[in-house]
């Protein structure tokens, strides 16, 4: 009996927030299920799914990151880049498209990774640099404006295609999630990586690999950014240089609300999905909110609420921890 | 022989940590490695272990020479460091501390049942049944202590580096390390046991390596060597041990300066009434948990007193934050300088001048020839060894760290200083010098009240002496009345019928 329970058991109050973020998707579905006809109609979760997925995939590279206690404000840059990366090796073979722009993002990474473990940089500093060069970088391929996409060598269907009912990209995050997970629950390296955002100094004295983990967490995040570059443009048929602005914050809050720490050593993939979604659902739901035509929210308006709601769920963690560590 | 390390230098920024020193081990050998702060004990370690690279010297490990480059190196060898502050991923459970680094695997993967047997079977050998899936912050020192041994155990390690660890363990949890070290010590494992309490080294160590100013000065048996042997190879001069320095009585006629009253915050802190009257050192006892250093947040203004009265000069004070505390000439010395006190890589300059930056302003900015005067006052003054004030506050040893502090506060021209621990981890011939500073301070007319774990500090400073038990002051005892056994039964709280406060 003990042993069946003890996944569930609360040991640390980061698992209060965990669940808390959970049980909060569960009551915004909820809500949206009893409040709107059409929201759990087979159109508005696939297609929720298939937009999701790309902010999904930085999330998950950005909690591997938080987690030891850096920041990856590149990954907007790094997407923007690889769509066009992607776009522009589309007419080879839908493969090139897809690793062209995996390579694309992996470069960024590595970069990131070489210049905070060997040039001992702030990650803050060190990614916002990237960021800049990534996006100007994706400038300078494109031209100055988006690139459209092969749609002979069947790109696009990484983006716009079904398997088993399901959109692709929602497949593609799904996979990145349970690799992820077992990478941070089952692999060695992904305790490795819990402690050395514990503290790198006390990691690097019981003997652990810090700089290489390191160096190997940004990179899984350019990698990461990179695809989700390739499923934006392969979703919308374009390598687009401009978008990606503010997608960090997205995956940042995303993180934050999945009850990881920023301060690092504690963090959990599942519940980095779940502050995603839960994330998205706001605004899926704002739209709905919308579409009811009682109210009409800008769309400046939509992201002031979903500011809030942020805010609302953080403090609540906050105190909800608070709680149970006095306890 | 186990390990020698000979003719072992090294240099930082031009200064000599160590000049050619020297330590041997031999096996299932406990031996204790002492000598004041700064005389390169850590160093030493250090460079064995890693952390640092040597400029000079040998090192033979089973009679094969070694050059480690990094700790992970030095660990594959089967050397197992414990350090002072005890070196575990605070928010990692129990079980995965042991086994960070050696997970064991099934397919790749860890296998976290094996590893949570594992754990609780090495913890079972030092007869500690806990929870091994709980983070180890959750633990107190000693619990924390047992886990990091216990990863040293299961690394099979042939020789384990103890940095001071008894300094946060009480008397009942070091007999369970003693008989710890013993248990190691049966198993053929080599201890190298670094510590300052002689009591502590004759009860379980071997032999005896002696350091001072960055050199071996003395090896032997530790039979052969007499405690004032020993203590004289530390301090390289006739030791002046703690003489009485007490203002024998004549403060408790003076006026009170700071009187608490029924204070109380939470559970830590539940009853405290303590004074300190002018120009006396009012000592604040207890046991570990007893609401010391609590209270004197409570003073501080660091924390929110919830029940009772603080006056300062007979006036009711209520202080929100530090600064409304020190603006009314209160200073507070904290007890962990590595987390409360120093900015480690901020200069010595920096760092004693930090809460004075307000008053050290001329048109807004620092005044600087101000500032160097100050410093340069108070380097000379407190006699702090340092290459120049510009030097990094982390370079410097434990106990001339603690006199900047000092230094900083002092510069402010308190009335009151509270000291928490002031001598903690620092050597027996600094503990003397920052005691006599502080006399020195009392008789000028500076109120200090002073929180020690150590009786004979004390005995040998205070005025009269609070002492705190579960949260509530349980006596005060006046210097006419100071003894060991008195203090004692205090911290027990066993008194006598008719002498409690």
């Amino acid at each position: 009996m003990q042993a069946i329970l003890r996944p569930f058991a609360i040991k640390s109050s980061g698992d209060i927030a965990r669940l808390g973020v959970i049980l909060a998707l569960l009551g915004l579905i909820l809500f949206g299920a009893l409040r709107y006809d059409y929201f759990l109609s087979p159109y508005n979760i696939l297609s929720f799914l298939r937009y999701n997925s790309m902010f999904a995939l930085i999330a998950l590279g950005m909690a591997f990151v938080i987690i030891t206690g850096g920041i990856d404000l590149s990954v907007g840059g790094t997407a923007a880049m690889a769509s066009v990366v992607a776009a522009l090796l589309s007419p080879h073979h839908w493969a090139a498209g897809l690793l062209g722009g995996m390579a694309a993002g992996l470069a960024v990474g590595a970069v990131n990774g070489f210049i905070i473990t060997k040039m001992r940089i702030q990650p803050f500093i060190a990614t916002l640099a990237t960021m800049l060069a990534a996006y100007g970088t994706g400038l300078l391929l494109a031209g100055n404006q988006s690139v459209s996409v092969s749609y002979d060598s069947g790109f696009t269907v990484i983006g716009q295609d079904d398997f088993l009912g399901f959109p692709i990209p929602a497949w593609i995050a799904l996979a990145a999630y349970v690799a992820g997970w077992l990478v941070l629950e089952k692999l060695p390296i992904g305790r490795h990586i819990l402690a050395i955002g514990d503290g790198e100094a006390t990691a690097g004295l019981m003997g652990l690999k810090v700089e290489r983990t390191l160096a190997g967490v940004y990179l899984a995040s350019g990698a990461l950014a990179g695809l989700a570059g390739v499923v934006l443009a392969a979703q919308f048929g374009a390598g687009q240089p401009t978008e990606g602005v503010g997608w960090e914050l997205f995956a940042i809050a995303s993180v934050v609300v999945g009850g990881t720490l920023l301060t690092g050593g504690a963090g959990s993939v599942g519940a980095t999905l779940a502050g995603a979604l839960l994330l998205a659902m706001v605004f899926n739901i704002l739209n709905f909110e919308n579409g009811l035509g009682w109210i009409s929210l800008s769309a400046y308006w939509q992201s002031v609420i979903r500011g809030a709601f942020l805010l609302v769920v953080v403090v609540l963690q906050a105190k909800l921890m608070k709680k149970h560590e006095g306890a | 022989m186990l390990l020698s390390m000979q003719g072992i230098s090294k240099a930082f920024a031009g200064v000599a940590a160590l000049r050619s020193a020297s330590l041997e081990v031999g096996r299932a050998e406990v031996m204790a490695l002492v000598g004041q702060n700064g005389a390169g004990k850590s160093t030493l370690i250090k460079i064995l272990t890693g952390v640092y690279r040597r400029d000079e010297g040998t090192i033979a490990l089973d009679g094969r020479e070694v050059d480690f480059a990094m700790p992970a190196e030095s660990q594959a060898a089967g050397i197992a460091t414990i350090y002072q502050e005890i070196n575990l991923a605070p928010q990692r459970s129990v079980a995965e501390n042991i086994y960070l680094s050696r997970e064991p695997r099934r397919f790749g993967m860890i296998d976290h049942a094996a590893m949570r047997r594992g754990a609780e079977a090495v913890l079972a050998t030092f007869n500690l049944a806990i929870d091994v899936d709980r983070p180890v912050a959750r633990f107190d020192a000693a619990t924390r202590q047992m886990v990091a041994i216990a990863r040293a155990v299961t690394q099979n390690a042939r020789l384990v580096i103890m940095d001071e660890p008894t300094s946060s363990l009480d008397e009942r949890e070091v007999a369970v390390l003693f008989e710890t070290i013993r248990t190691l010590k049966r198993s053929g494992v080599s201890v190298i046991f670094i510590g300052h309490r002689l009591d502590e080294l004759y009860a379980i160590c071997d032999r005896v390596t002696i350091m001072r100013d960055g050199q071996t000065v003395a090896k032997s048996a530790m039979a052969d060597m007499s405690k004032m042997d020993l203590v004289r190879h530390m301090l390289g001069k006739e030791l002046a041990a703690f003489q009485a320095m007490a203002a024998d009585g004549a403060t408790s006629d003076r006026p009170v300066r700071l009187a608490v009253e029924k204070a109380g915050a939470g559970v830590r802190v539940r009853d405290v009434s303590l004074t300190v009257r002018e120009g006396e050192i009012s000592g604040l006892a207890g046991l570990l948990g007893s609401g010391r250093t609590e209270t004197a947040r409570l003073i501080f203004g660091a924390d929110r007193m919830e029940r009772g009265t603080i006056r300062m000069d007979g006036k009711a004070r209520d202080y929100r934050e530090p600064a409304a505390a020190i603006a009314d000439g209160i200073g507070l010395v904290s007890e962990d300088r590595k987390v409360d006190g120093i900015v480690p890589d901020m200069s010595i300059r920096e760092n004693m001048t930090l809460a004075l930056l307000p008053k050290l302003r001329k048109a807004g900015i620092v005044d600087r020839a101000r500032q160097d005067e100050i410093v340069a006052r108070y380097i000379r003054a407190l006699g702090i060894k340092c290459a120049s004030p510009d030097q990094p506050i982390k370079e410097l040893s434990g106990g001339n760290q603690q006199k900047v502090l000092l230094a900083r506060w002092l510069a402010t021209d308190p009335r009151v200083l509270i000291v928490d621990e002031p001598t903690r981890g620092i050597d027996i011939g600094a503990k003397s010098e920052i005691l006599k500073l502080l006399r020195g301070l009392a008789d000028e007319g500076l109120s200090v009240l002073m929180i020690s774990s150590e009786l004979e500090e004390l005995l040998a400073a205070a005025d009269r002496v609070t002492v705190l038990s579960d949260g509530s002051s349980v006596a005060e005892i006046a210097r006419k009345d100071l003894s060991e056994a008195a203090l004692l039964a205090a911290m027990a709280h066993q008194m006598p019928q008719g002498e409690t406060a």
